[in-house]
């Protein structure tokens, strides 16, 4: 009896659910690339899946500062600035100290970022969203100017970019994916099974060898941040005052919490997490500080807080889904195409759902998304080339119309708040 | 005599334009529930605000467990086992009960929260004193008399030995008001003392040991519930004379300006907050509504100026249907209003006086022409209002902020009669407004009536209830109980109606 | 309007850029070179007519930016999507332009109205996104404004580009001349001596003085004007009063999207004639900090765009003389942006406890004579 209880504890587990539909994603997009075999093989394979890792972690970095920020209650519109700030002063660390040296310095870099925020909106009561793009307008004229300063008189370095820097290092799981192991180069399973071809399993270890083979350190310490989020903000002291700072000041005032405080400690992490994700665009992703290689992502980090309705867990699913569509435009072109259909057919299964739930403006609305994008992938062979970058926006922008009023944003966030002003 | 868990004595404090609480004396003895009543403005929350550290009082001594103490904030009156629960929860609807419970006290285990023990701790509070809660569900599932169970726990489980309840059973129904007063006695059995503030009197009979009464800041009795009527209460709370009626004639005739019928309001909630509410309104008639705040009054106001939601009845105005007309079209129709809150829904308080006297009128007549606005009429219709209605100002550009609050009241009566409303509907008018003004004004209300105005007023004053309505109605719990003679009904019956005497 | 009114109205900008230029003056004895000296080259260089004009030019499009931004704060409603709308209402209205031919007014009325309209319905989605399904502004704009510019490229990669070109650059046909604004060259030339380096003061200036001024006498006569400030003011107080929250919603992202459509005529419909890969982006951008600058009113506006508009303008004859690098004027408009609102803050509330005080004192020997 004891063990059917087991079972049906682990059924209800949060881990079981996620990672039925991990294999439930991995299962349709087999399928999907099936489908579209002749056009693209790069849907589903090790390549993609790294490069969507790679390409992911900065998006993830923002997502987790902007969660941080407004689960103490401040809106950080700031992030795209704090991660130009990141990228500069980690490229330039990197140079002079050394790659790590370089992601710590980045960090610090957006930290000093955050405090500005935290000064501007939480000492002295400026609107955050004001705050916040009055930062954006700031750190890219500081991120030219320090380049022209310091960057311009080195050597393949100029005003918008900085010299090359080195990476932090790579490293292969052992025994999975190749890794060593005191000299000795292990097996590389997942690479093996994917080169069998077999459907589906092949597949899945196509995905799991490209996330676990050449995976940046940085990439390891991001992911890690994650679990590290949830166990400090849900499970600390530290974290409880900040949510509830973020949820109802005047009760956390009421009980003795230093409300300020926990809003400025927020912020500032907030805005090391964005620093951390420039440095990572500069050191890792590119080996270079170029002027704008943030890309928006800042903002797009933004929309995975949202995607992710304010959870950690949420943002990585965002960034990856996120960082999946660019990593495939990145890659090949022609796979984007086949994204349409996958996307079709979610969207549609969406549909059902609302259906189902009788919500039926929802289920109009979707359907019609979801006709679109199957006729679209029907009637063309190819896909612009400007969408792909884009299709972060449209899906936050999906996302947010028919999915809003289920998100749950802390209930105190934006709110400009005094203490004794009830 | 036992030393008293808490003595207040000879408390004052000062507000600008009020004495909130006047040489006011409390002893609560160890081990008892002593309810302390009184209307609105009686100053009760004032003093247990004082007690709680969230005010200091200017004058007088307070005592706990016989050591003279000075709060300065809450922090500091927990420290010494005092603990209160607010009428209006600080609860954080998005944690689950053991987070806002253990918030700011967090058990901690090598740097994490020690959940078990809290849960532990928590069930072990909730089974002692006989509350039912469940440590994980979310504040934001919770019933009211879930939630404020949760406020309880929260005291309790930072060793409040005394807890003060501001208004415990304002919000909920009476199955629930009974699982709390099952609660407190169970707080009292272990030992705690309990002082809540009440204006609902069977229930402060029910289950107080001492009631002390306090009536416009002063402490007026304090009496043992086994010796005193619920009548008699009322007549403490709301003294022994009424104020003397108008003798004016009446002026009403038979057209109904205003009629109600069965209009009802739900809260967030579902539950009704406006409870199938029927009156009318005649032309040259003032309605005066008589009750304890929050009996629903806001809400009959809001939903006769379009401002919330009705889920049943209807609003007529001439006769005609005006349920579904937008706020505008009813403020263009002649309904003036004067808000309970006026910084909320009455002024800009950043603005000019001039803008702020548009406000509610800026589509009409002397401030707009056609789709423009008629600056220069504007100014002077201003400056009138200023003058006539005695707005103390420097100009009429200084910004409503600076003005002091009884003039900015004055200001909003003033902008709501110089309209010409067919139908006024006013909440509390003449709060904050020194006496000679609030003459001025009750005279300028009564000669619009004379006029025709037709007029719903809302108000805590009871002078001004008695001494301005033709009719009284008396609201409690959402719905009309009573309707009175304000020439002849007694503070008995008035109190009685007020606080459910009867029921 | 007492001088003293004046002079608290002034003060914050004024401690703004002061407080600005000393932060920069400290980053540039950091950088190791002098201040004082690059202020001076700027203010000489600055000074010149052909700079004033260069001034002038570069401001129009800021300040038709910043009020595009200031109608949607006066509502308390961030509308950061004027990039993308003024990009893609340029785009279109410069091809309809290239592809008509009518009387000079008319013509040029065409394109503006195409530009506004554009500007205007897109701004619009965003608005109705909110008030049907509550989507934040800031995030929708900001989503759209990505979406706005990818399918400018897409549309003037596939659909209006120049068949006749075969250079690199992509760009719509030209707008015949009598599309085209004239420039003011020969009325600023009366009063100085001639502008030389082929400068021309863009016409367009003085519609965007009208938008200027229109968007006053909006605001301040008119009664949609009225309630789009009451509810910037006090939304409950507002609704109170008879305003309807999310037509007012509508109607402010409309209007804001339709001023933010002719940012870029000025360059269109002045300079170059056409769209292309040269069309100046990131106004609306630097549009948000000129309203922040200008505390969202209309002469305030002005002063901030024509501020960014001269640093800007002067900024280039630091990479000429002295070793001052010229980026420091995006520090010093960084700074400016931040400082500003900072100082607002502060202002504000050290003049609302003046203004209660005077309240005060003014009230006081009239109660004292009755007492």
């Amino acid at each position: 009896m004891t063990a059917l209880r087991e079972l049906r504890s682990l059924g209800n587990s949060v881990v079981l659910r996620w990672t039925v539909a991990a294999l439930g994603l991995v299962l349709v997009l087999s399928v999907t690339q099936e489908l579209a075999r002749p056009e693209t093989t790069d849907l589903i394979s090790a390549g993609t899946a790294e490069a969507t890792l790679r390409r992911a972690v900065p998006i993830l970095l923002a997502g987790l500062g902007g969660i941080w920020a407004e689960r103490a209650g401040v809106v950080n519109i700031g992030l795209e600035g704090m991660m130009i700030l990141g990228g500069w002063f980690g490229a330039w660390g990197a140079l002079e100290f050394g790659p790590w040296w370089g992601i710590v310095i980045g960090i610090a870099g957006g930290a000093a970022g955050g405090l500005l925020h935290a000064v501007a909106t939480v000492g002295f009561g400026v609107d955050h969203i004001i705050s916040g793009v009055a930062i954006n307008i700031l750190a890219p004229a500081l991120a030219r100017f320090l380049s022209r300063e310091v960057f311009a008189q080195r050597p393949g370095g100029g005003i918008t970019q900085s010299p090359r820097v080195d990476s932090v290092g790579d490293v292969d799981v052992v025994f999975l994916s190749g890794g060593d192991l005191f000299g000795w180069t292990t097996p590389d399973l997942f690479g093996w099974v994917d080169d069998r071809g077999w459907f589906l399993v092949s597949d899945l270890c196509a995905v799991l060898s490209g996330i676990t083979s050449d995976v940046s350190w940085a990439t390891l310490l991001a992911l890690a941040l994650v679990p590290a989020s949830v166990v400090i903000l849900w499970r600390t002291s530290i974290g409880l005052r900040i949510r509830a700072a973020g949820e109802h000041p005047v009760a956390a005032d009421s009980l003795g919490v230093n409300v300020y405080r926990m809003k400025y400690l927020a912020v500032v992490v907030s805005g090391g997490l964005a620093g951390f994700g420039g440095a990572f665009i500069a050191i890792e992703q590119t080996g270079i500080y170029r002027e704008a290689q943030t890309q928006g992502r800042g903002f797009i980090g933004l929309a995975t807080v949202i995607f992710g309705n304010w959870q950690p867990v949420g943002a990585l699913v965002g960034s990856l889904l996120f960082g999946f569509a660019d990593a495939l435009q990145l890659r090949d072109r022609t796979a984007v195409h086949a994204l349409l259909l996958l996307a079709g057919v979610v969207v549609a299964a969406l549909a059902v759902r609302a259906v189902w739930r009788r919500r039926s403006t929802s289920a109009l609305g979707l359907a019609a998304v979801a006709a679109m994008l199957l006729w679209w992938y029907s009637v063309t062979d190819k896909v612009m080339g400007e969408l792909p970058p884009i299709t972060p926006h449209l899906a936050t922008l999906l996302v947010l119309v028919f999915a809003g009023s289920r998100l749950r944003m802390p209930a105190a966030n934006g709110l400009r708040y005094r203490r004794g002003q009830e | 005599m036992t030393t008293p868990a808490v003595e207040l004595s000879g408390i004052t404090k000062r507000f600008p334009g009020v004495v909130a609480n006047d040489d006011v004396n409390l002893r609560v003895a160890e081990g008892e529930i002593h309810a302390v009543v009184g209307e609105n403005g009686a100053g009760k929350s004032t003093l247990m605000k004082i007690l709680y550290g969230m005010q200091s009082a200017d004058e007088g001594r307070m005592l706990v467990g016989g050591t003279e103490v000075d709060f300065s904030s809450p922090s500091e009156a927990i420290e010494h086992g005092i603990g209160m629960v607010h009428q209006h929860f600080m609860l954080a609807d998005n944690l689950t009960v053991l987070e806002n419970v253990v918030l700011g006290a967090e058990p901690r285990r090598r740097g994490l929260i020690d959940r078990k023990a809290a849960r532990r701790d928590l069930e072990a509070l909730g089974a002692s004193y006989g509350l039912d809660i469940h440590p994980d569900d979310l504040v934001e599932t919770l019933e009211v008399g879930e939630r404020q169970r949760v406020e309880i726990i929260k005291v309790l489980y930072r060793g409040a030995r005394v807890l003060i309840l501001d208004e415990p059973t304002a919000v909920l129904v009476p199955q629930e008001v009974e699982e709390l007063f099952r609660n407190l006695r169970e707080l009292k059995a272990r030992g705690h003392t309990i002082i809540f503030i009440d204006h609902k009197l069977e229930e402060v009979l029910a289950i107080a040991d001492t009631i002390t009464v306090l009536r416009q800041g002063r402490t007026v009795a304090t009496v043992d519930p086994a010796e005193v009527t619920a009548h008699e209460l009322a007549e403490l709370m709301v003294g022994s004379e009424l104020p003397t009626p108008s003798t004016e004639p009446r002026v009403a005739d038979d057209h109904v300006t205003l009629a109600v019928r069965d209009l009802s309001v739900l809260d967030g909630s579902d539950r009704p907050t406006l409870d199938r509410v029927s009156l009318d309104v005649h032309r040259g008639e003032i309605v005066g509504v008589a009750g304890v705040e929050g009996n629903g009054q806001g809400e009959l106001i809001e939903a006769i100026l379009g401002l919330c939601q009705t889920s049943g009845g209807q609003l007529l105005l001439d006769g005609e249907d005006i349920g579904h007309w937008p706020v505008r079209r009813r403020r263009e129709a002649g309904i003036g209003y004067v808000p309970e809150d006026r910084h909320r829904r009455g002024l800009l308080v950043d603005a000019p006086l001039w803008e702020n006297a548009m406000l509610g009128h800026q589509t009409m007549a002397p401030f707009a022409r056609g789709p423009f606005l008629d600056r220069s009429g504007a100014r002077s219709a201003t400056t009138r209002i200023v003058e006539h209605f005695d707005v103390r100002t420097p100009g009429i550009d200084t910004s409503a902020r600076a003005l002091s609050g009884g003039n900015q009241q004055k200001l909003v009566i003033g902008r709501e009669m110089a309209a010409s409303p067919r139908l006024l509907v006013a909440a509390h008018p003449t709060r904050g407004i020194d006496v000679g003004a609030q003459a001025s004004v009750w005279a300028g209300l009564r000669a619009a009536r004379r006029d025709g105005l037709a007029m719903l007023l809302v108000s805590a004053d009871l002078e001004e209830l008695i001494g301005l309505a033709d009719r009284l109605v008396v609201m409690l719990r959402g719905r009309v109980v009573a309707e009175l003679d304000p020439a002849t009904t007694t503070p008995r019956i008035l109190g009685g109606y007020m606080t459910g005497a009867d029921e | 309007m007492s001088v003293r009114r004046i002079l608290m109205a002034a003060a914050a900008p004024v401690v703004a850029i002061v407080f600005s230029v000393a932060i920069s003056s400290v980053v540039l004895l950091i950088a190791g070179t002098s201040p004082l000296e690059a202020w001076m080259e700027m203010l000489s260089y600055g000074t010149r007519l052909e700079t004033l004009v260069a001034t002038a030019n570069r401001a129009t499009p800021l300040y038709l930016a910043g009020i595009a931004v200031a109608i949607g704060f006066r509502m308390n409603l961030f509308n950061i999507g004027v990039e993308g709308q003024y990009v893609l209402a340029a785009l279109l209205s410069a091809s309809v332009g290239a592809a008509v031919d009518l009387p000079a007014a008319l013509h040029v009325a065409l394109i503006m109205l195409v530009a506004m309209t554009v500007g205007s319905l897109f701004a619009g989605v965003a608005g109705y996104l909110k008030v049907t399904r509550g989507v934040h502004e800031v995030i929708s704009t900001i989503m759209l404004n990505a979406i706005a510019l990818a399918a400018v490229g897409y549309m003037l990669r596939n659909w209006l580009i120049d068949g006749a070109d075969t250079s690199l650059n992509m760009k719509t046909p030209e707008i015949p001349p009598s599309g085209r604004f004239p420039n003011l060259n020969g009325v600023v030339e009366t009063f100085t001596r001639e502008i030389t380096r082929g400068r021309e003061l863009w016409g367009f200036i003085l519609v965007a003085a009208l938008v200027g001024v229109l968007f006053h006498l909006f605001l301040t006569r008119t009664r949609v004007g009225y309630d789009l400030r009451a509810t910037g003011l006090n939304p409950f107080a507002a609704e109170a009063s008879g305003v309807d929250p999310k037509a007012t919603v509508m109607r402010t992202m409309l209007l804001s999207g339709a001023v933010a459509g002719l940012i870029g005529l000025p360059e269109v419909l002045g300079d170059s004639y056409k769209y292309d890969l040269a069309f100046t982006r990131g106004l609306g951008f630097t549009g948000i900090a000129v309203a922040l600058v200008g505390r969202n009113h209309p002469a305030g506006v002005a002063i901030g765009a024509l501020l960014f508009g001269w640093l800007d303008s002067a900024a280039p004859i630091l990479d000429v003389v002295g070793d001052t690098p010229r980026e420091i004027v995006s520090i010093l408009q960084g700074v400016v942006v931040l400082s500003a609102v900072v100082s607002y803050e502060v202002v504000n509330r050290v003049r609302r406890s003046q203004e209660a005080r005077d309240a005060a004192a003014a009230t006081r020997p009239k109660q004292e004579m009755e007492a």
